[in-house]
């Protein structure tokens, strides 16, 4: 029965001269999700809300989906939309709206309306009375409750009449674009697609570095990658994923270092190259999948390690979550099945018995040393050679 | 360079099977089921595939039944088997280094209150077939053994078994999985005892989503495809003509250079497990030619994830498989490597060479001169 959908945001809101600049954002983005299913839409702004009008034929359960990928989204609102035709004419239309979703039902109501255009004859204490007496007067099951009804009967006077009376929830944040672009550290595991989402969701727009290491790791872990790349470009917008054969710069740090500071090197490699990577993209901080403690490269003492390298703010959104918790949230955003298939990451394949858990930055340092003469040639082809994937 | 070497997880289609497919799939499209000269002509290739079956085995065409592959095979063997024979029985025997196209469908049958026998294998992967006569019971009502280990390449001693069962005189069926064995080894199902016996296209140069199911007039199963009654009512579905064509023609060229093949296969093979020999730390499994396959060598690099070897002869255009290709979607040990009492150590570096008549001895050559260079490299890399 829907025809269009009226989108409510909430922080946009509180963003002064530069409102516009984000409500065009969320416009963009809107227009983007609904671009991507069949059907076409008119997405406009009007005074604190977004519409989206449907101008064909459109499957109402894939548009709802959709809109909630839309980060900026406070609220869905599938919305009927009336010519303004008189009070008479109103309130025919709102009781025939009433009786479809609601005839037979004992529920609590109570109409809420709002006046953007101030020049309607009547008040919206007027109009609010007048509509709940007619509904009550039509539906013998329906009962007013102005304090906890079981529905709001939202109807906005505007150039046209939109009412409406539910609300599906939107993944909330603010629209991607608007906060600039920051570059993923993106394995093939649980965490990092869930750590791009998360910092995505506060409007930032997001490239992704992933490291290769051939023959150890697979071309179907570099596949896996690409995938959680597309899954939550669902979310995020295209994505510019990086692809960094390691393998050279993984073995020399073998030959050359303590083999219980492989990682910790490791990580400090990747960093280092992310960073580089970022700059030329005009990336402005690095995200990263790190969990305080869930393994011996997160402790305080690793992550101060790695830490060291970068100039940039490094993000862990997901510094104190528990795995569990970011399992949810991986299974709410769709990369979990992708992200738990069974193809070895660079991470783990020379990972030691017994890596060191504290490590202390001066001995790392001092390690890495060793590496001097071998590691620039290694470190610049690595660069060189990457191979650039745009994720759409 | 491209050196292919997984011909037991698939192999490519003769030319000659290629042409015969697009021929019959542009031209003699019809539906074997119309009434009209077009369904007429294209039965004619599903009765003459039947019949090219049925000589190769020795046996009747009428007992031959196209199925979409050895899975669907196994699948409808056992299953069918279950179905038509719950009330005498729910006791089933196998061995426990079966692929999961038996495997998996026998462990459904348990959740569904059949009872399953594994039986052990030897150090080679060999089952004795006193222990499938000792496994016998009164609700006995299926043997289910595979005639060529897909892993390892164990030749099981079926013709025994099939006359063992034979002469106890148990009702319970006799099931072969032959997907590895047919076209590349004999097997008789009529003269062996044998009552159902699965085969598929593409392990022997045919089309994929081909195969057959002979089931023997002794064998009463259940269809497991209901629909418009083809073949006999037993396996409904609109003939697949090219595949059955297809399938029937790789299955003769085979047939016709079957001692070749066998003969260039066996010397390949003795090649590949001379030169392995002289890498240090590589231990082979199951047994060569005679006793064992000739088109497949399975071998473990001590101290090298099978995976990375894998990939680092993948690097040099020689394709190999890590275990069997079809357990490759889980990262369970092999249960084949598992039975015949290998370590972790073995198991986690375990590589299958299969060869089919084209793969040559420079081939081999070129192979072992790269394991030469890879594998001292990788073995400098490992966990620890």
């Amino acid at each position: 029965m829907f025809h269009a959908f009226l989108i409510k945001y909430s922080e946009i809101g509180i963003k002064g001269k530069n409102r516009y600049l984000f409500e065009d954002a969320l416009v963009r983005q809107v227009r983007r999700a609904l671009n991507k299913i069949d059907g076409n839409f008119t997405v406009s702004k009007e005074t604190g809300r977004v519409f989206a009008m449907a101008e064909s034929d459109f499957d109402y359960d894939e548009a709802v989906e959709a809109l909630q990928h839309v980060f900026g989204v406070s609220a869905i609102c599938p919305v009927s939309v009336f010519e303004d035709r008189g009070f008479e004419q109103l309130a025919e239309d709102v009781c025939g709206y009433v009786e479809e979703l609601y005839g037979g039902r004992e529920i609590t109501f109570k109409v809420a309306t709002r006046r953007a255009r101030k020049e309607y004859p009547m008040t919206s204490m007027e109009i609010n009375a007048g509509l709940g007496g007619m509904i009550l007067d039509r539906f013998s099951t329906l009962k007013v409750d102005v304090h906890k009804p079981d529905v709001f009967i939202n109807v906005e006077i505007r150039n046209n009449i939109y009412v409406y009376s539910e609300e599906i929830k939107g993944p909330g944040g603010l629209p991607v674009g608007t906060g600039g672009r920051a570059t993923l550290l993106l394995s093939g595991g649980i965490d990092s697609p869930v750590a791009g989402y998360m910092i995505s969701k506060r409007g930032i727009q997001i490239d992704a570095v992933y490291f290769h290491a051939p023959p150890y790791t697979s071309e179907r872990a570099k596949q896996k990658v690409v995938d959680l790349a597309r899954e939550i470009s669902a979310y995020t917008g295209p994505i510019k994923l990086h692809v960094v054969n390691f393998t050279d710069i993984q073995l020399a740090i073998y030959d050359k270092c303590p083999h219980d500071e492989l990682t910790i090197i490791m990580r400090r490699y990747m960093m280092r190259i992310a960073e580089q990577l970022a700059k030329e993209d005009g990336s402005m901080a690095l995200i990263t999948g790190e969990s305080i403690g869930q393994v011996a490269s997160q402790t305080l003492q690793s992550l101060n390690c790695t830490n060291a390298v970068c100039e940039m703010p490094v993000f862990r959104p997901l510094i104190a979550f528990d795995k569990q918790d970011i399992v949810d949230i991986s299974q709410k955003i769709g990369t979990y099945d992708t992200s738990i298939l069974p193809f070895e990451d660079c991470c783990t394949i020379f990972v030691a018995k017994h890596p060191v858990t504290k490590p202390e930055l001066k001995r790392i340092e001092k390690s890495e040393t060793h590496l001097t003469g071998v590691i620039e040639e290694l470190y610049e082809k690595a660069l060189e050679t990457q191979e650039v994937i745009s994720i759409e | 360079m491209e050196i292919y070497l997984d011909n037991a997880a698939t192999t490519a289609v003769y030319p000659e099977v290629a042409k015969l497919v697009s021929d019959i799939m542009c031209g003699d499209y019809g539906n074997p089921s119309s009434m009209h000269k077009k369904g007429v002509d294209a039965e004619r290739y599903v009765v003459d595939a039947a019949k090219e079956i049925a000589k190769i085995l020795k046996a009747d065409e009428k007992n031959i039944y196209f199925t979409s592959g050895g899975t669907e095979s196994n699948n409808w063997a056992l299953t069918g088997t279950a179905l038509a024979a719950h009330r005498r029985g729910k006791h089933i025997i196998t061995t426990q280094i079966e692929h999961s196209a038996v495997s998996a469908p026998l462990e459904f049958l348990e959740s569904r209150g059949y009872e399953i026998t594994r039986l052990p294998v030897d150090k080679y992967g060999i089952l004795d077939p006193e222990d499938v006569i000792n496994a016998l019971r009164d609700d006995t009502i299926l043997v289910s053994v595979m005639a060529v280990n897909n892993e390892i390449g164990s030749i099981q001693p079926i013709e025994e078994i099939g006359t063992l069962l034979k002469k106890n005189g148990t009702e319970a069926l006799f099931h072969v999985d032959a997907i590895q064995a047919f076209g590349k080894y004999h097997i008789y199902p009529k003269r062996w005892n044998i009552d159902l016996l699965s085969a598929s296209g593409h392990k022997i140069h045919g089309p994929k989503g081909t195969g057959f199911l002979y089931i023997s007039p002794r064998a009463k199963i259940k269809p497991l495809i209901y629909g418009g009654g083809q073949q006999n009512g037993m396996r409904s579905g609109t003939d697949n003509v090219p595949g059955d064509a297809g399938l029937a023609l790789a299955a003769k060229i085979m047939d016709e250079h079957f001692d070749e093949n066998a003969a260039k296969m066996t010397a390949v093979q003795k090649r590949l497990i001379d030169g392995l020999g002289r890498i240090a730390d590589v231990k082979i499994h199951g047994l060569p030619a005679p006793a064992g396959a000739y088109h497949i060598v399975n071998a473990s690099f001590i101290g090298i994830r099978s995976e990375v070897l894998l990939h680092s002869l993948e690097e040099k255009g020689i394709y190999v498989s890590s275990g069997s290709a079809c357990s490759s979607h889980k990262r369970a040990p092999s249960a084949t490597l598992t039975a015949i009492g290998c370590s972790k150590a073995e198991i986690e570096s375990s590589i299958r060479f299969s060869f089919c008549e084209t793969t040559t001895e420079e081939e081999i050559d070129m192979t072992l001169e790269a394991l030469d260079r890879i594998v001292p490299g990788l073995r400098k890399y490992t966990r620890h």
